[in-house]
């Protein structure tokens, strides 16, 4: 609870920024363009909040997301029917989440090498099934070959982002689809007994494991259901921007996203985090960036003020901390 | 008593919400073993760590040999020779016994670079090893390849190389075999003969008769008595501790104990990680059959076997009569074969979670289903066992790592009676639990095993073994070496299986 206040307090603080930092910056167009990555990096934090909180980690995410968009645009270039390609495309992610888990699970590995060295191996893929189209895929380089799927593409880029034909921001639906999967996770997360033993897990393998909970197949359908959530964040990677590049699409977003999960109150060591908590902590990091960007910075000092900012926040956190610790 | 060693006279320290000390006194001649009994959160560990400087007390004092001390911190008791040896030890594993001899005070050449004067160190390593029994090979080991016996004796070698002249020794036992506890008291004896005060603090109240000269008796921080060597019996610790008689400490109140049916049976079974040859045992209805051993006679891990969380290899395993195939906790749950396990903090509780969170886990599929918990029927199977089993808890939101030992056992027990067991395995059932829970959980127990449940209890005390058991299985080196009626149950016959001797 404290841990979503502690959010709340940061966001509403960097939201007052934002509005002092430029006249247009707490326009509808700028909101709702910050909402569009919002939804964009939540829907990704969940995912590596699940697994955060069964005490694995994966590293594989942001390369899961940059494949799967490459996938995706080199499907549809085949002449894939764009409907069939996104759920082939969360298909392939859930194999890769599956593939993780098996590893983990199965073969004992530890999560952070296995989903390292997926890290590499899923941007190999995604560079190679790109080779053919240069590297680079883009809803107007496809309809270039197939102008039939024009219908299909503007819908869904209507349905899911939110954007018409001109690629003009309406309405954030990357924020309504992190809405709804948020709560679809809190449900499982809160209400259900699967949550409950994901955060026994988190907390104790073996006490969840004695207590008749069956491990390895909770772990393995959270690894799934994170990179299935990473790919589907592919299939909107592709359909958000004019085009996508198979070396760095997505790169470095695992981070992205273990920062929103911990932000909104995961612990790395595992057992910890709500739904709630994870939406608010994935907010966070996209309000940076808009008032950089508004300050006329140059995007190079990014790295540097989120860096600062989740340092703050972990030094302000830990001494919230000790001093709630009763003393014994 | 000549002049006296140490001296602690009105001891207090207040804890928020907590008295945990209420003026307690006590006196320590040169070369005496005072044993400090009391039950859980009766102020033992508080008394120990302000003696070693851990705590700084809010009144009272402590001397030294006749001189008043008051220690900032653990550094300075252990430069004027008060070292206490805590319950989980505090060596660096990965480094040598003799590298751990020395942490933090290594002998050097001198000079900027500080460089190790091996040699020295190596002498003085021969030495420390002698004075506790350990061969002096055992120098170069790294620590983590010891077995827990040794590493006791480790620290007591670390505390001998600082000049030690009061020695603290929390559950120096609780994880020792029987031939390193005997070991343990050798050291004891000789540290005596050299004129080094112990302060000695066990719920294993058969081992401080053995080795204590006197009992300072604690209860809810105050002294509640004092035992001189001649007047050290378990009943007199026991109703000092409790501040009542316990008649009925071992009770068979509710069950005949005659056994029904068996409804756990093992014929010829064996294991990944066991020993080759089989095991045979049955387990019947309303009975308790004690199983005792050596720690290392492999009864830990065939109750492992039994509940799924090793593969068994060969044999069968019936549960009713019926051959059940398990092979995963989960389907021993489904089976009724509950265990209560030797670690709990481990493999008992989820112990950063509230004692509710733990009651209710292995239970959630009952609470309406697996896809919406209902939270009323959750909130009255909370209230239902905190209440039956008396835990001592604010709330059921109470973190369950923060309850004492004895209600953290009692969770236990609860979210398997929660679940209505037909075979309850308890390994070491009341290990680290308080002489009063200790009588509510044997209690608990009997009217189980009343119920017409078939309990099976690993115990490697002695004292429990012997007044809980309908009757007794002996292990040794995984194998069973006799099995004693209740007739036949006596400490002498099961020593003699135990130890590989044969049976009367």
């Amino acid at each position: 609870m404290t841990r979503i206040l502690g959010v709340l307090g940061l966001l509403s603080i960097l939201y007052t920024v934002l509005k002092f930092t430029h006249p247009n910056a707490t326009s509808f167009g700028n909101l709702i363009d910050v909402a569009n990555y919002q939804g964009r990096y939540g829907l990704i934090t969940l995912g590596a909040a699940l697994v955060i909180i069964i005490g694995g980690i994966d590293l594989s995410i942001g390369s899961a997301v940059g494949c799967s968009a490459v996938l995706f645009g080199v499907l549809i270039h085949k002449g894939v029917h764009p409907f069939a390609a996104v759920v082939s495309v969360v298909h392939f992610g859930a194999t890769l989440g599956l593939i993780n888990g098996l590893l983990i699970t199965r073969l004992k590995l530890q999560p952070f090498l296995v989903t390292l060295c997926g890290m590499f191996i899923v941007r190999g893929v995604a560079r190679l099934i790109g080779a053919p189209v240069s590297g680079t895929v883009g809803t107007e380089k496809v309809l270039a070959v197939h102008p039939e799927f024009r219908g299909a593409i503007e819908s869904l880029r209507y349905a899911l982002i939110g954007k018409d034909e001109t690629g003009e921001l309406l309405f954030p639906m990357q924020f309504v689809l992190l809405l709804v999967a948020a709560v679809a996770v809190g449900f499982f997360l809160h209400r259900t007994a699967y949550g409950r033993y994901w955060y026994a897990i988190g907390h104790s393998e073996l006490a969840a494991k004695y207590a008749g909970v069956n491990v390895n197949r909770h772990r393995l359908a959270v690894y799934v259901a994170c990179s299935a959530l990473a790919s589907l964040v592919g299939v909107l990677l592709f359909l958000n921007e004019p085009s996508v590049q198979s070396d760095n699409a997505g790169a470095g977003w695992e981070l992205y996203a273990i920062l929103g999960a911990v932000l909104g109150g995961c612990s790395l060591r595992g057992g910890e985090g709500t739904a709630v908590g994870m939406v608010l902590g994935a907010m966070v990091l996209p309000v940076i960036e808009s008032i950089v960007n508004f300050r006329g910075e140059k995007s190079d000092v990014i790295p540097f003020i989120v860096g600062l900012t989740l340092l703050a926040g972990t030094i302000i956190d830990e001494l919230i901390r000790r001093r709630s610790r009763v003393s014994r | 008593m000549s002049k006296l060693r140490l001296e602690v006279r009105g001891a207090r320290k207040q804890f928020p919400g907590v008295l945990a000390l209420d003026g307690v006194s006590l006196a320590l001649a040169p070369g005496e073993v005072l044993a400090v009994v009391g039950e859980n959160g009766a102020g033992k560990s508080t008394l120990m760590k302000i003696v070693a400087g851990v705590y700084t007390p809010d009144a009272g004092a402590v001397e030294l040999d006749g001189a008043p001390v008051r220690f900032a911190d653990p550094a300075s008791a252990i430069a004027a020779g008060v070292v206490l040896i805590h319950q989980e030890l505090n060596l660096a594993e990965n480094l040598t016994v003799a590298d751990n001899l020395f942490l933090g005070r290594e002998l050097t050449r001198g000079g900027f670079l500080r460089a190790l004067d091996r040699r020295a160190m190596n002498a003085r390593t021969a030495d420390l090893l002698a004075r506790v029994g350990l061969p002096a090979e055992r120098a170069f080991e790294r620590v983590e390849r010891l077995p827990p016996g040794e590493k006791q004796l480790v620290e007591i070698a670390r505390a001998l190389g600082t000049d030690v002249r009061v020695l603290i020794m929390d559950e120096p036992t609780s994880s020792l075999t029987q031939k390193e506890t005997d070991q343990l008291y050798v050291v004891i004896d000789a540290l005596k003969a050299a004129g080094v005060s112990v302060l000695y603090i066990s719920h294993r109240l058969a081992e401080v008769k053995r080795v204590a000269d006197r009992v300072v008796v604690l209860r809810d921080g105050r002294n509640a008595g004092e035992l001189a060597k001649s007047e050290i019996t378990h009943d007199n610790m026991v109703r000092l501790m409790v501040g009542r008689d316990l008649k009925q400490f071992y009770p068979k109140v509710k069950r005949t104990g005659t056994g029904g049916d068996a409804v756990l049976e093992l014929r010829g079974v064996t294991f990944r990680g066991g020993p080759a040859h089989p095991v045979s045992l049955e387990v019947r209805a309303g009975e308790i059959l004690g199983t005792a051993g050596l720690v290392g006679a492999g009864r830990t891990e065939l109750s492992e076997a039994v509940f799924g969380v090793r593969a068994l290899t060969g044999g069968e395993v019936l549960i009713g009569g019926a051959p059940a195939r398990i092979s995963s906790p989960a389907e021993a749950i489904v089976a009724g074969v509950l265990l209560v396990p030797e670690d709990r903090r481990l493999h008992g509780l989820v112990l950063a979670e509230s004692v509710g969170f733990n009651l209710a886990l292995p239970n959630l599929d009952r609470l309406g289903s697996l896809f919406g918990v209902q939270r009323k029927a959750e909130r009255e199977l909370h209230q239902t066992w905190i209440d039956r089993l008396r835990v001592k808890t604010p709330s059921a939101a109470q973190p369950v790592g923060l309850l004492s030992g004895g209600n953290q056992q009692k969770v236990v027990y609860g979210k398997w009676l929660a679940r209505g067991p037909r075979v309850l395995i308890l390994d070491e059932p009341t290990r680290g639990v308080d002489v009063g829970a200790k009588a509510e959980i044997y209690a608990l127990i009997d009217e189980l095993a009343g119920s017409g449940v078939a309990v099976w209890m690993i115990t490697s005390d002695m004292e429990e073994l012997l007044g809980m058991s309908d009757r007794v299985v002996v292990m040794h080196e995984g194998a069973i070496a006799g099995e004693l009626s209740r007739d036949a149950l006596s400490e002498e016959a099961v020593m003699r299986l135990a130890t590989g001797g044969t049976g009367t």
